[in-house]
Formats: C-alpha cells, structure tokens, sequence
C-alpha cells in the first residue's frame, strides 16, 4: 500500500499530504488529480496533484478538512499507508505559450495554482498570480509560488497585504489594467464561478478545474456530469478543466451538494466510533 | 462472431477418451436411459423473497450433495453430447457430471477447472438456459435440460468448502513476462491459463479489488464477494500478482509496460462507460448510472452506509430503466436498500428482455414491477435538482430491427408522468477508451471497440491481444471468458514460438 510520507498542517484546517507513488510521481502533469481512499471503510475521492518529485517519487497534494474522508486523512502520519492512491487521472491542463496567463487560486486551490504557474512560466509567458485568503493567517506556499510568478497579488479580507477586496474585483482590475490572453483558476465552487462571471464580460478565456463528486475516476461510473456547452461530459475523464463560461454552474453547485445530509450522518457516526 | 460449433480435434479426442473409459461404461450401464429419464429435475433451494428482498445475502442456496448426485443421473451421458459446443470455454460437461454421479466431487471440481478459471462464478452468473443447457439432447427429449450450471456451481461450492482446491503441477518457468490489463473475467482467465503454462503473469487493475463487473456490478445477493476473494486466491497461487490501483493508459502506458520487459499483453478492460439516453434532467440529483449506483453498493458497501464511509440514495419509488441484467440487479438494490415501490421501464416487450430468466423470475418473486414498451423522455426535478417524477412514452413493436427483435415504435400522445425519486440508467455500457486513447496503433472500430482477429484475439499491435466486452462492447461473463482463453492459448503459443514481442 503507498506509504505516507509525510502529513503535515500547513494552515489552519489546510493540510499537505506526500504519498510514495513512483510511476504517479512520474507520469503526472499539472491539472492532473488522483483518487485517494483513506482506509478500508473510507470513500474515494479525488484530489487534485499540487506538487511532485520525480526522483523521490512522491506526490504531494494539499486538502482542507471537510467531510470524514478529508478527516481522516488528516489524521494520517508519515509512515501510516493509505488502501488506495492511483492516478495520475484527468487530462492534463493545456499549457501553451499564449502571452500573459492570469493564475487564480483561492483556499486549498492556491496549492494546486502551483503547479500551473509553473509550467505556464517554463512555456515563456508573463505569469500574474492571484491567490485568494480570507485572512492572512491563512496564506501558504508563497515562498513555492512566487519564484514562477512575475507577479503575485495576495487577496485578503482583513488587508495585511493590502486592499481588503473579493477575488472578481481584483480580476476584473487586473484585466482593465493589462492584457490577459488566459485565466485559470482553482478553488472552490463559488471562487471559480465568480472568477468565470468577472472575466465573461472581455470574453477572455478562462480555464476552471471543476471539483464534482466522483467515484472511481476512470470514467467508469459517471457520478461527475458537467455540463459544458449543453453537452454532458465526464470530469474525470474530459476533464477536470473546462471552458468556465461554458460551464453550467448552477447544476454543478446542485450535484456537489447531492449527499450533504449523508455527509452529516457520516461524519457524526465516524465521531461517535472514533471519539465515544 | 467466434462461435465455432465444432470442437477442435484434440478436444474432441480428449473428449471421446474420457467417454470410453470403463468407469463411464460401467456407470452407463448401471442405469437405463429410460429411468435416467424419469428422475425429475433437483430445484435450486433458495431463500423465499419476503425475506431475502430486504438483505444483501446469497438467493440461491446450492444443490445437497444428495441433490446433486440425482441430478447428475439424469444426464444420459450422450456419446455425441451437445453442451459442449454450447459452452464458450468448451468444459467437458459430460465428464465432470458423470464425476459428480459417481460421488468423485474433487475430481469433478478438477475437471471444469481445467477449462474454466472461475467455475464457482460461472455456476452463478452464466445464462446456462441459451448456452450448453440450450443444446442439451435431454432437454430435446423431454423439454427439461439437465441443471449444468446448477451442478457446476456445486462442485466448485465443493472444492471452495474443501480448501479451494490445490494449484496443479505448474512446469518449470518460462522465463517470459506477461502483462494483463483489467481484472475482470477476461483478464483473469488470461492470467490463470498463461501461469498454468509456466508463465510470469502480472495483472493490473485501476480498481482497489479484484474482479472487474464481478466486484463492482454483480450484486452480493447473486454473486458473494467471499466467491470471488476465493478465485482470486487460487489464482494468486498458480503464482499471479496483482497490482491494483493502477490504471494503464495512466500510470503506465502499455509502451512503458513493454520497457519494462513485458513480452505479450491482453487488454481485457471491459466496458466502463456508462450509456446515456440523452433526455433532458438526466443530470438531476437522484439519476444514477446502473455503474455508478451498483458501485457504489457493491464495491463501495453503501449498503453498509455509514459504517462504509460511501452513501447511496434509498429511493421510496426507484425506476431502472432497462431489461438486461445489470437493470436486474439494479432494481433488486433498489428494493433491497428500502424502496417501497421498485419498477423496471423497458422499451420492448418481456420476450425481447435480454436478462437470465432466473433473474426476471427472482426479481417478479420479489415485487418488482414492470413496465413494458414504456421508455422515460424527460426526467422532472424539484427546487434542490432533485428528481421528483419522470414523463413516459407508450411503444408498440414494428419490424424486427438488426438484432432480429421487433423495434419499437412511439405511440403519438401516450405520455405520461409519473413519480419517482430514483433514477437508475441501465442501457449499457460503451469500451471505456482508455487504453486506446494511449495505445498507438492500435486499432479501434466504429463504436470504440479494439479490432482483434477473432481466431486468435490478436490486436492491430504485435504482442498485444484483447477480448471481452472491449471487442464485444457489452456481452457476457462468459463470452468474455471464452475470448480470454482463444487469447491465451494464441499468447502461450506467440512466448513459446519466442516470435517477436
């Protein structure tokens, strides 16, 4: 089974997970995710790849505690092993040389930012990162991301690093005050919507990676409809990044929300067992 | 497609050698055709329906051993049997019954283990009615097959109870790497042949259990996982190892795989890809794929929810739309998970239903409802998106259709609404494009199929072969089987030959 190889809170309710996966650590690319299951009872669920040492062979992803899965994977510690980590799944993100690209990542988003901002900047283009904070205690990897950034915009709500504005303000600045060719953007739900509904205006194109409930991740079950352009499409296999104003979001905002009550239940039993 | 009805002539050979041993003479003649022919046929003892629909445990109990021997009586031991041919991994039928009549249960164990590399599996899920049972002279004769299936799935019952039955003799090492990809019935036929002839076998699965549709598909209630935990141990060893969770295509391409020493491949990753109707509100909450929803419940245990951490929706009224037996299992989950109401909507008529008939005839034992010649056009959601009813169209049925059954036809106005919570889509399944995607050159038909010459399942790339539902496109348990052993034997035949890997 892969071995952790480390766990570690980065922020508060943000945690990193490094797992042994040589050939994952190998093959994957930015935008790719894998499925992890946390025990031999637990749920599979993706999350997306932010880092990876190709020699080490490791995989690193960062994750915030939610739901029981996300709990018990962040009471993992290094040398625990986890049933299932398999990947690298998705397509990998379009990376190409277009100009100017604008990263956004918001909350455990800003960890999977990363890895785009990296490999944008390696294709030769002017790289502007956005990462997104309720409040600066909550900031994380800045050191990782700043050296592929040519510039890294901090937003927060409580103003440490300046202005107190919400992300689509600060978008819909930056593309009044330069040329964007591309945005991606990778967070929750509701950053990403807001992200697609600042950049619709100047139809610039935006890339989300969308987040929906999944199941095996190999195209097998189809639990993670979207719907793009009228078109239903698997995530996990035509994704996970689509075109964010093509997206339909308020079906995904609906089917993420699918199992809230079953969540709840979970969560508490998983409590009662472990904590009586 | 591959369904050759001769034997070739060195089973035949075989065949007829086992036929003409003196103790199938002294057994023939111990009772007369006439009387064999009066035994009527052992039921399958089963679980009654108001008790088993409410739980995930085994329907059908197994023959006693007495039931079994009485039932071994009644086949009249042909000296040109039928069953045979009718069977697409060609067991000696004739020979493991006569074992069975003769009480030698072990050896007649051995017997369909030599041809079949999940005979406790087959003896469950195989549709022995169209296939070996179909061609039995006993059935000609007196309209009542002899319970092949029912017999096969008690001597290998037999041998599991006893210790799971001991590896034969493998020959000395081949030295030769085989790489099968899916761990479904194919690939796992694949891997049980190639390591019987000496083989180094490895099998790569993107699930967390092995099994393919058998894990994730066939439900607990007809197939136990216990079975199949079993088969996989015996495989395991014959000396095959498994690496689960990774996912060719992804983690390694079948190029990486052949860098690393693999010489042949078999690509048995099966149909996952779940068909849709394309109607609209198919993307509500509540409207499952048959994949999904089984896999939730079987591989995942949602029926054990919150125990196992993966929900599935209950469904006070459930509707599986289909007539296959992936529509079987899913409405039988469906009741058994507490619907009060659980409906099949089929297209067609129930002569046209491509499900076992045992399944329909559990499934009618246990209440569920259905619904002929009536397909859903639109599913209806509530303010959450959630599903709360869908609208029907009537069917009549027309000319027969390619497929020899008669299609249906709309009838003009016959819509209707009504309520369901629960949705379950069981249409079928389309090659999951995975490997194709990454292979290249391998080549892929009109519907996504991987192309194979059907005399030896070999692909469009040396080395590689493929069978099961990625050529089929959505068969059987069988079928899958039979295509893995014409492709193992072509494989066995390529490493000895040392022809270009």
């Amino acid at each position: 089974m892969p071995r952790v190889i480390r766990r570690e809170r980065l922020v508060p309710n943000i945690h990193l997970l490094e797992v042994e996966a040589p050939e994952i650590a190998r093959k994957c690319r930015a935008g790719q995710f894998v499925i992890v299951m946390p025990d031999a009872r637990g749920e599979r669920i993706p999350l997306t790849i932010a880092d990876w040492d190709r020699e080490r062979g490791t995989v690193t992803s960062v994750f915030m505690p939610v739901g029981t899965t996300t709990r018990k994977l962040a009471l993992l510690r290094s040398g625990d092993s986890v049933p299932i980590f398999a990947g690298p799944l998705g397509l990998p993100s379009e990376i190409g040389t277009v100009g100017t690209v604008l990263c956004a990542g918001g909350c455990f988003g800003i960890a999977a930012i990363h890895p785009l901002a990296r490999a944008f900047k390696e294709a030769g283009n002017r790289v502007v990162v956005l990462v997104d904070v309720k409040a600066d205690y909550l900031l994380y990897w800045r050191d990782k991301i700043e050296p592929h950034a040519d510039e890294l915009i901090v937003s927060s709500r409580d103003g440490l690093y300046g202005r107190t504005d919400f992300v689509p303000r600060h978008v819909r600045e930056i593309v009044g005050r330069e040329k964007i060719d591309r945005v991606v953007a990778v967070g929750c739900t509701y950053f990403m919507s807001s992200i697609a509904e600042a950049t619709r205006p100047a139809g610039i194109k935006t890339m989300v990676s969308l987040n929906p409930i999944m199941v095996d991740g190999t195209g097998m079950c189809g639990a993670c409809r979207v719907t793009v352009d009228g078109r239903t499409k698997f995530a996990c296999v035509d994704g996970p990044d689509f075109d964010a104003h093509l997206v339909d979001w308020v079906e995904l905002y609906a089917r993420r929300k699918s199992y809230f009550d079953d969540e709840v239940r979970s969560l508490c039993a998983w409590e009662e067992e472990r904590f009586p | 497609m591959s369904d050759q009805d001769k034997l070739s002539p060195s089973l035949a050979a075989e065949v007829l050698a086992e036929f003409e041993k003196d103790w199938r003479k002294d057994l023939r003649r111990a009772v007369p055709v006439k009387e064999r022919m009066k035994i009527g046929r052992s039921p399958m003892p089963q679980r009654g329906p108001g008790e088993r629909n409410r739980d995930f445990l085994e329907v059908n109990l197994g023959l006693a051993a007495a039931e079994a021997v009485a039932e071994a009586r009644r086949c009249l031991d042909c000296a040109k049997p039928g069953c045979i041919a009718g069977c697409p991994v060609r067991i000696d039928i004739p020979t493991f019954i006569k074992l069975v009549e003769k009480g030698d249960f072990a050896a007649a164990a051995a017997k369909v283990r030599e041809a079949n590399s999940l005979p406790a599996v087959c003896g469950r899920v195989c549709p022995q009615e169209s296939q070996c049972e179909e061609r039995c002279h006993l059935k000609k004769a007196s309209g009542v097959a002899v319970a092949i299936g029912n017999l096969e799935r008690f001597v290998s019952d037999y041998e599991l109870r006893e210790g799971g039955g001991a590896p034969p003799r493998l020959p000395p090492p081949s030295g030769h790497k085989v790489a099968v990809v899916g761990a479904g019935p194919a690939g796992l036929t694949v891997a049980g042949e190639l390591a019987r002839g000496g083989h180094r076998v490895t099998v790569f699965e993107a699930l967390h259990e092995a099994g393919g549709v058998l894990v994730y598909g066939i439900p607990e209630f007809r197939l136990p996982k216990s079975i199949l935990v079993a088969e996989v141990a015996y495989l395991k060893r014959l000396g095959v190892e498994f690496r689960m969770n990774f996912i060719v295509g992804k983690t390694a391409t079948v190029d990486d795989l052949r860098a690393e020493g693999y010489e042949v491949f078999f690509i048995g990753t099966g149909a996952g890809l779940p068909n849709f109707m394309k109607v609209p509100g198919e993307n509500l909450i509540g409207v499952y794929s048959a994949n999904e929803y089984l896999t939730r419940v079987n591989l995942m245990r949602a029926y054990d929810f919150p125990r196992y951490d993966t929900p599935v929706f209950p469904g006070r009224r459930a509707a599986v739309i289909g007539g296959g037996n992936v529509a079987m299992d899913s409405v039988r989950t469906a009741k058994r998970l507490g619907a009060e109401e659980a409906l099949i909507i089929y297209r067609r008529s129930r002569t046209e239903m491509p499900a076992r008939v045992e399944e329909v005839h559990h499934a009618e034992e246990e209440g569920i409802e259905f619904h002929f010649l009536t397909v859903p056009t639109r599913y209806i959601g509530d303010e959450h998106g959630r599903v709360r009813a869908m609208e029907c169209l009537r069917m009549e049925l027309g000319e027969p259709d390619s497929s020899g059954r008669r299609r249906p036809v709309p009838v003009p106005g016959s819509e209707f609404v009504t309520e369901v919570d629960l949705v379950v889509v069981a249409i079928g399944q389309s090659p999951n494009p995975l490997i194709p995607q990454t292979t290249p050159g391998l080549s892929v038909g009109k519907w996504g199929t991987i192309d194979i010459d059907w005399g030896t399942m070999a692909t469009s790339l040396p080395g590689v072969y493929s069978g099961g539902d990625i050529v089929r496109g959505g068969a059987t348990v069988i079928l899958a089987m039979g295509d893995a052993r014409t492709a193992a034997a072509a494989m066995d035949r390529r490493l000895k030959e040392g022809g270009p890997a």
